[in-house]
C-alpha cells in the first residue's frame, strides 16, 4: 500500500527517463507561462499594492483582440501593433477611471475593484468579439508548428516547435523586462515606488505615469501569454483560468519578488505535472492540477509564511 | 426630526445594551418583518418567488457569514462558494443516509460539517495572514470542487454526477424537492435566516465579536492584551462556515433543487464577496443591502430592454449585465467603499435634524 504511493512512482520515473523529461519538458512550458502572468501580478503588486485580479482576463482580451483584428482583414503583425495601443489605452483608462479615485484605500477594496474590471472585461469582450472558441493566427505571426524528436537514454523526446519558441521568447522578455527594470529611469523609477511610495514620491516619481507604465507592461506580458497559450489551447475565455495558476506561484515565490515569480512558475509548473502523472491520474482520479498547486504553495507557507523569496515580515504594535 | 432619540430615556443598563435602543429602529424592523413575513407572500408571483425573494435571502445569509470572517475577524476568504458547497453535500448525504430525518433539522446539521472543514482550513491564518491567505482560501475553493466531482459517494454513485432534491415532507407540506410550493420554502428560509441574523447579531456585539473586532484591527496588540488569537480565528472560521454551509444547504434544498459541482466553483464565492462588499464589511444590515442590489439588478436589467421596447438578443443581454454589473461594482466602490450600510449610517445621521439646516 505505502510502497504504491510512496515508492513506485519513483521506481516508474527511474524506469523510464524519456517520459520523465518528457513531463518535465511539458511543465517547463506551462511554468514558463504561469511565471509570465505571476510578473504582471508582481510589478503592479509592488508598485501599488494592487493584487490585480484582472491579469487573467487581461491575457484573455490581449488574445482577443489580436485575433478579432486580423479577421478584420489587419497583417498580422500590424495586429500585433494595434492591439498593443489598446492594452496601452486600457491601462490609461483603469488607471484614469478606477485607480485614481481609489488612491489610498483599503487594499480588499481595490481588490474588489479588479475583480469589477474583470467582469467589465468579461462581458465587453463577449460583446464585441462573441464568446465562442477562436483559433489563434499562429501560422500568420510565423510560429512554427512542427516537432524536433530527441532520444535521450534510447527513449523518446517530443518536442513542439511550438514549445520552444514559447520558452526562447518568454525568457528574452523576461531578460528584457529585468534588463528594464534594473537599468532603466523609469525601471529604477518602478522599484523605487516599490520599496517606499512616500520617499519616491518626494523625490519627484509621479505615481500616476508609473502606474499606467506598469499596467501597460502587464499588458504586453498579457498579449504575449494569450498568444502562446492561445496557440496551443486556442482563445476564449476559459483562458481566464490560467490566471488563476497564477496566484499559488504568487504565494510560493512571495508576492513582492520578482525572482520568486519566475523560480516559483518554473516549479509549480514542473511539479504539478509530475504530480499529476505519477500520483494523480493512477491514484486519486486526475486532473489535480486544479488544486495540486495551491496546496503545494499552502504547505510552503506554513513554514515561510512571506513565500520563498517574499518581503520579510516585520510587525509593529 | 424622524430619527430623534430626544425624551428616549434609559433607566437600566439593560435597556442601553438592548438589541434596539433607538424606537425608530425597532419600528422600521417591525415594518420590515410584517412586509417579509405578511405582505410578500400575499403578493409575489411565483416568478418573485423564484427570482428575488428566496435567493435575496439565501445570498443575503451566505454573505453574513462571510462577512463574520472577513468582516468582523478580518481573514479574508475567497472559498466561499466550495463551503457553501460542503454544507449542500452534508446535507444531502445527511438526508439519503437518515431519510426519517426533519429537513430543517438536515440543514442546521450539515452546516456543523462545513465549520469543520472551515476549521481544518483556517489552520493556515494563524501563520498566513492578508492576500496570502486569500490564495490559501483559494486552496480550499479549487480542492473542494474537485472532491465534489470526483468522490463518487457524495454524490450517491448516479450517472449525472449532480445531486437532486428529493421531494421531502414536514408535517404533512412538502418543504424541498419538486412537489415544494414557493411560499412554503419561502417561509422555511425566511425562518432560519432570521434565526441565523439574530444570532449573528448577538455574536458580533457580545465578547466573542468584541474579541473579533480587536484580532482584525490589530492582531498583535490584540494578543498583547490577552486575547488567544488560535481561538478567536477558529472560532470566526468555525461559526463563518456554519452559516455559510447552512446557506448552502438551503441554497440547493430550497431553491435550485439539483446541483452540480461546478455551481459552487469560483464565481460564486466572488458573488457572495461581492454582497458582503458592497453591502458592507462589519455590517449585518449591508449583507441584506449588498444582496437586494447584486441579485436584483441582473433581474431588473434583465426587464429593461423589453420594457423599453428594444429587441436585443438574450446572449447580448447577459454580456450587457455582466459589464453593467462590473461596472456598478467599481461605480460604487469609488463613491462609497464602505458599502451600503454606511450609506444608510449617513442618511440616519441627516434623518435626526431633517428637516432643518442644524
Amino acid at each position: 500500500m505505502l510502497y504504491d504511493y510512496l515508492i513506485a512512482p519513483f521506481v516508474d520515473m527511474a524506469a523510464a527517463p524519456d517520459f520523465l523529461l518528457q513531463v518535465l519538458w511539458e511543465g517547463l512550458v506551462s511554468g514558463i507561462l504561469y511565471a509570465l502572468i505571476a510578473l504582471g501580478f508582481v510589478l503592479i503588486f509592488r508598485s501599488s499594492r494592487i493584487f490585480n485580479f484582472a491579469q487573467g482576463i487581461m491575457v484573455v482580451f490581449a488574445a482577443l483582440t489580436l485575433v478579432g483584428l486580423h479577421a478584420m482583414g489587419i497583417p498580422a503583425w500590424i495586429s500585433v501593433g494595434l492591439t498593443l495601443a489598446v492594452m496601452f489605452v486600457l491601462a490609461v483608462t483603469i488607471e484614469r477611471v478606477v485607480l485614481r479615485p481609489l488612491v489610498g484605500q483599503p487594499d480588499i477594496i481595490l481588490f474588489m475593484a479588479t475583480i469589477g474590471i474583470t467582469l467589465f472585461l468579461i462581458g465587453f469582450g463577449e460583446i464585441i468579439f462573441g464568446g465562442e472558441n477562436k483559433v489563434m493566427i499562429s501560422d500568420e505571426l510565423g510560429i512554427p508548428t512542427g516537432d524536433t524528436v530527441l532520444e535521450p537514454f534510447g527513449g523518446l523526446l517530443i518536442l513542439q516547435h511550438l514549445d520552444i519558441t514559447v520558452v526562447v521568447v518568454a525568457t528574452l522578455l523576461v531578460a528584457a523586462l529585468l534588463a528594464f527594470l534594473n537599468y532603466t529611469q523609469m525601471g529604477r523609477a518602478i522599484r523605487a515606488l516599490g520599496d517606499d511610495h512616500q520617499a519616491a514620491l518626494s523625490v519627484g516619481i509621479s505615481l500616476q505615469t508609473i502606474w499606467v507604465l506598469v499596467w501597460f507592461i502587464a499588458g504586453i506580458i498579457a498579449l504575449v501569454t494569450g498568444i502562446a497559450w492561445g496557440a496551443r489551447a486556442g482563445v476564449s475565455f476559459a483562458l481566464e483560468v490560467i490566471a488563476y495558476k497564477a496566484l499559488p506561484v504568487l504565494m510560493l515565490g512571495g508576492l513582492e519578488s520578482i525572482t520568486g515569480a519566475i523560480v516559483g512558475g518554473l516549479m509549480i509548473g514542473m511539479l504539478e505535472k509530475l504530480f499529476e502523472i505519477y500520483w494523480g491520474q493512477p491514484f486519486l482520479g486526475g486532473n489535480t492540477e486544479t488544486w495540486f498547486a495551491f496546496v503545494l504553495a499552502l504547505i510552503v507557507l506554513l513554514f515561510r509564511p512571506q513565500g520563498l523569496f517574499g518581503e520579510r515580515i516585520i510587525e509593529r504594535v | 426630526m424622524l430619527y430623534r432619540t430626544a425624551g428616549q430615556f434609559k433607566t437600566s443598563y439593560t435597556a442601553d445594551q438592548a438589541l434596539f435602543p433607538v424606537r425608530q429602529d425597532a419600528v422600521l424592523l417591525g415594518v420590515i418583518l410584517l412586509f417579509a413575513y405578511v405582505i410578500f407572500p400575499l403578493t409575489a408571483s411565483e416568478f418573485a418567488y423564484q427570482t428575488l425573494l428566496i435567493p435575496i435571502l439565501i445570498y443575503a445569509l451566505a454573505a453574513m457569514g462571510l462577512n463574520i470572517l472577513t468582516g468582523y475577524a478580518g481573514q479574508l476568504s475567497l472559498g466561499t462558494g466550495a463551503f457553501m458547497g460542503v454544507g449542500a453535500y452534508a446535507c444531502y448525504k445527511l438526508i439519503t443516509i437518515f431519510p426519517w430525518m426533519n429537513p430543517v433539522v438536515a440543514i442546521l446539521l450539515s452546516g456543523v460539517f462545513s465549520a469543520g472543514v472551515g476549521v481544518v482550513f483556517g489552520i493556515p491564518s494563524l501563520r498566513i495572514k492578508g492576500f496570502y491567505l486569500a490564495i490559501a482560501t483559494l486552496a480550499a475553493q479549487f480542492f473542494l470542487v474537485w472532491l465534489f466531482e470526483k468522490w463518487a459517494w457524495l454524490y450517491n454513485y448516479n450517472a449525472s454526477g449532480a445531486i437532486q432534491v428529493p421531494n421531502l415532507e414536514m408535517f404533512g407540506v412538502y418543504v424541498s424537492g419538486p412537489q415544494a410550493g414557493s411560499t412554503t420554502q419561502y417561509y422555511l428560509v425566511l425562518g432560519i435566516v432570521t434565526l441565523m441574523t439574530l444570532l449573528c447579531i448577538n455574536l458580533t456585539r457580545g465578547n466573542l465579536g468584541r474579541t473579533w473586532k480587536a484580532t482584525r484591527d490589530m492582531d498583535i496588540a490584540a494578543e498583547l492584551i490577552g486575547i488567544n488569537l488560535m481561538k478567536s480565528k477558529l472560532i470566526a472560521f468555525a461559526v463563518s462556515s456554519y452559516v455559510v454551509g447552512v446557506a448552502g444547504a438551503l441554497y440547493v434544498f430550497m431553491w435550485k433543487g439539483a446541483a452540480e459541482p461546478n455551481v459552487f466553483d469560483i464565481p460564486l464565492s466572488f458573488q457572495v464577496l461581492f454582497i458582503a462588499i458592497i453591502g458592507g464589511l462589519g455590517s449585518i444590515l449591508g449583507n441584506y443591502l449588498g444582496a437586494i442590489l447584486i441579485v436584483g439588478l441582473p433581474v431588473v436589467l434583465n426587464l429593461v430592454p423589453a420594457a423599453v421596447g428594444l429587441s436585443i438578443s438574450s446572449a447580448t443581454v447577459e454580456h450587457l449585465n455582466v459589464m453593467i454589473v462590473g461596472g456598478l461594482i467599481i461605480f460604487f466602490l469609488i463613491v462609497e467603499p464602505h458599502g451600503l450600510a454606511q450609506l444608510w449610517r449617513l442618511i440616519r445621521e441627516k434623518l435626526i435634524i431633517w428637516p432643518f439646516p442644524h
